[in-house]
């Protein structure tokens, strides 16, 4: 399970880090919020989640893109733990 | 009856101390408090060597942070250039040299785009870091800047002195600093009050970000009238941005149309009570019949302002929601205190429903271009008075029989995605950096979320390759987000006149 979480994380963690932070990892914390960091957008939040859609086969409603759900690397991966596990 | 920007807060201190001026991270700041604390705010900057006239650059996200930043710069006397947070660290260099930036107020999760700004030109006066002072930079607290005790001297500012410096796009050459008086932003927060109709019990539910004079006037005009702004950082998650407006019963939701095109997208809205909604005004782009009409169906109780204005001025024009319906179309009158009308190429007056540019005259027009004489003079030329200049706004437009204006086009090819400009030359210097790229060429196209979308057509040098993800990564890494092409197409060639210039329409 822990090698699973680690593996979600990583993955996450490496598109985000690749996609809008131009493969420069600065050393932000999985905890930190991506959009008080200035990381990613609104623009980034929907590719965030055509990245997980495509790559865990999960569908997202409308109605769980809120931050809870989406705004940092530890809750994009709880968010696809609780999918993948539904 | 004096005129400076800040009279607006100060007034709303003395008449209504306790009420809430901004609501922010689910925290509520009275008058009195923001009051106080951009007074700390500006004695502190005095002490550190901020002087009459300096241009200090805020860049911060919205926060109750930014609020009190500007409003203690202008009591420092100084002049606000505020800076999007989500420009890229060349957009940033160029604007604190454009305008000889001496000062900055910041925050510490910025660190990460203005390092290399701050490597190449140092701030050679006060620094102040929200979030506290990241390790590899050097400046005070924002905690401790606000935390003394002291008051400002009076740094002797009048009406006619600068108050903010905002950059705007054009078609060519780099972002224009656009100055903005004491008098101009006193005259547009009474202006937009009184043309909207604002009460002291209204609260604001603002997702714009206040670099721009959109967002920013929400705060000096709810100051004017005593009322609250909620303040949002952005609206990348609607939902919860929603949810906390019907929290805290928002009356007035300021708006361009991606903000509403992505409301409708969340109908019915189900859990979310928006019943104490009254007004949402939209501005930077038209919003389609068809959302203006699913707008009144989903949100009855809120009729829709469609406005019209541009950074050199503010705001030109507002439509009364009840003259929709006959109007159809139609961004409205010139707000109080000033005259729009349209010209003709020949300079005379065009008759009704003849096109031609329109032209402002009044207390909010700009200053001028900081350091542009020549594009200034474009923009700001005589008007009929003896020494009055009045502003062009490039914009093609008709009036009615009425006065009320309709917008018909713009005169150059800038065009706005998420209700932000987009100059295509600019994307299209950045899309010329790639090895790859032989020729490229920007054009919006109609976006059903966005108004426009950014669309990059390019032509490749002989045998090279470049996936649109590629277009995208370096795109994103040198330009805000709004820029960067959403559409990637790749041709041959690109389609030229006789004298070789792009035939844009053509790649639409």
């Amino acid at each position: 399970m822990a090698g699973r979480h680690a593996r979600v994380t990583t993955r996450i963690r490496g598109f985000i880090v690749d996609t809008f932070l131009l493969g420069d990892d600065d050393g932000f914390d999985d905890s930190d919020s991506l959009i008080d960091g200035g990381i990613v957008d609104s623009t980034g939040v929907m590719e965030i989640v055509a990245f997980l859609e495509e790559t865990y086969g999960i569908a997202i409603d409308d109605d769980e893109l809120v931050a809870d759900n989406l705004d940092s690397v530890e809750r994009l991966r709880k968010f696809v733990d609780g999918k993948l596990a539904a | 009856m004096t005129g400076l920007a800040h009279d607006h807060l100060v007034g709303a201190a003395r008449s209504s101390p306790d009420h809430p001026a901004v609501i922010a991270d689910d925290l509520v700041h009275t008058f009195a408090e923001v009051d106080r604390a951009s007074d700390r705010l500006a004695a502190w900057l005095q002490g550190a060597g901020v002087d009459r006239g300096d241009r200090v650059a805020i860049v911060l996200d919205n926060s109750i942070e930014q609020v009190v930043a500007f409003w203690g710069v202008l009591k420092a006397g100084a002049v606000v250039t505020v800076v999007n947070p989500a420009s890229k660290p060349d957009k940033i260099a160029y604007i604190l040299s454009d305008c000889d930036v001496a000062h900055l107020v910041t925050h510490r999760r910025l660190h990460r785009v203005l390092r290399p700004v701050l490597a190449d030109r140092p701030i050679r006066g006060a620094a102040v870091w929200a979030g506290g002072v990241p390790d590899a930079a050097t400046g005070t607290p924002f905690d401790e800047a606000v935390g003394g005790s002291a008051t400002p001297r009076d740094p002797g500012t009048i009406d006619n002195d600068l108050a903010a410096i905002i950059y705007t796009s054009g078609s060519t050459g780099g972002p224009k600093g656009v100055m903005l008086t004491h008098r101009n932003v006193h005259h547009n927060a009474w202006a937009i009050a009184q043309s909207l109709g604002l009460r002291s019990d209204d609260v604001i539910g603002c997702v714009l970000s206040l670099s721009f004079t959109y967002g920013m006037f929400q705060i000096v005009s709810a100051a004017h009238v005593g009322c609250t702004v909620a303040l949002e950082r952005s609206f990348a998650y609607p939902r919860d941005v929603l949810e906390r407006f019907a929290r805290r019963h928002v009356t007035v939701m300021p708006g361009v149309p991606t903000v509403f095109a992505t409301i409708l997208q969340m109908a019915p809205l189900e859990g979310i009570d928006l019943s104490s909604l009254r007004m949402m005004t939209n501005a930077a782009a038209a919003l389609p019949p068809a959302h203006l009409q699913r707008l009144g169906e989903l949100l009855p109780g809120a009729g829709v302002v469609q406005m019209y204005g541009l950074t050199e001025c503010t705001r030109v024009c507002c439509l009364d929601p009840a003259l929709a319906a006959e109007r159809p179309g139609s961004v409205g009158r010139a707000i109080p205190n000033t005259e729009a009308y349209v010209v003709t190429e020949d300079g005379r007056r065009a008759a009704p429903g003849e096109v031609g540019e329109l032209v402002v005259r009044g207390a909010h027009i700009m200053r001028g271009y900081w350091g542009k004489p020549e594009a200034t003079a474009l923009r700001l030329q005589p008007g009929d008075i003896p020494g009055e200049r009045v502003l062009h706004t490039g914009d093609l437009f008709r009036a009615d029989e009425d006065g009320y204006l309709y917008f018909v086009g713009r005169t150059d090819d800038v065009f706005k995605c998420k209700g932000e400009k987009v100059s295509p030359n600019e994307v299209e210097r950045v899309l010329y950096e790639l090895d790859a790229v032989a020729e490229a060429a920007v054009v919006g196209v109609p976006d059903e979320l966005d108004g426009m979308a950014v669309k990059a057509v390019l032509a490749l040098r002989d045998g090279a390759e470049v996936s649109a993800d590629d277009v995208r990564r370096h795109c994103r890494a040198r330009l805000e987000p709004t820029l960067v092409p959403s559409l990637v197409e790749v041709r041959d060639e690109l389609p030229k006149t006789d004298s070789g210039k792009i035939r844009k329409a053509e790649l639409r």
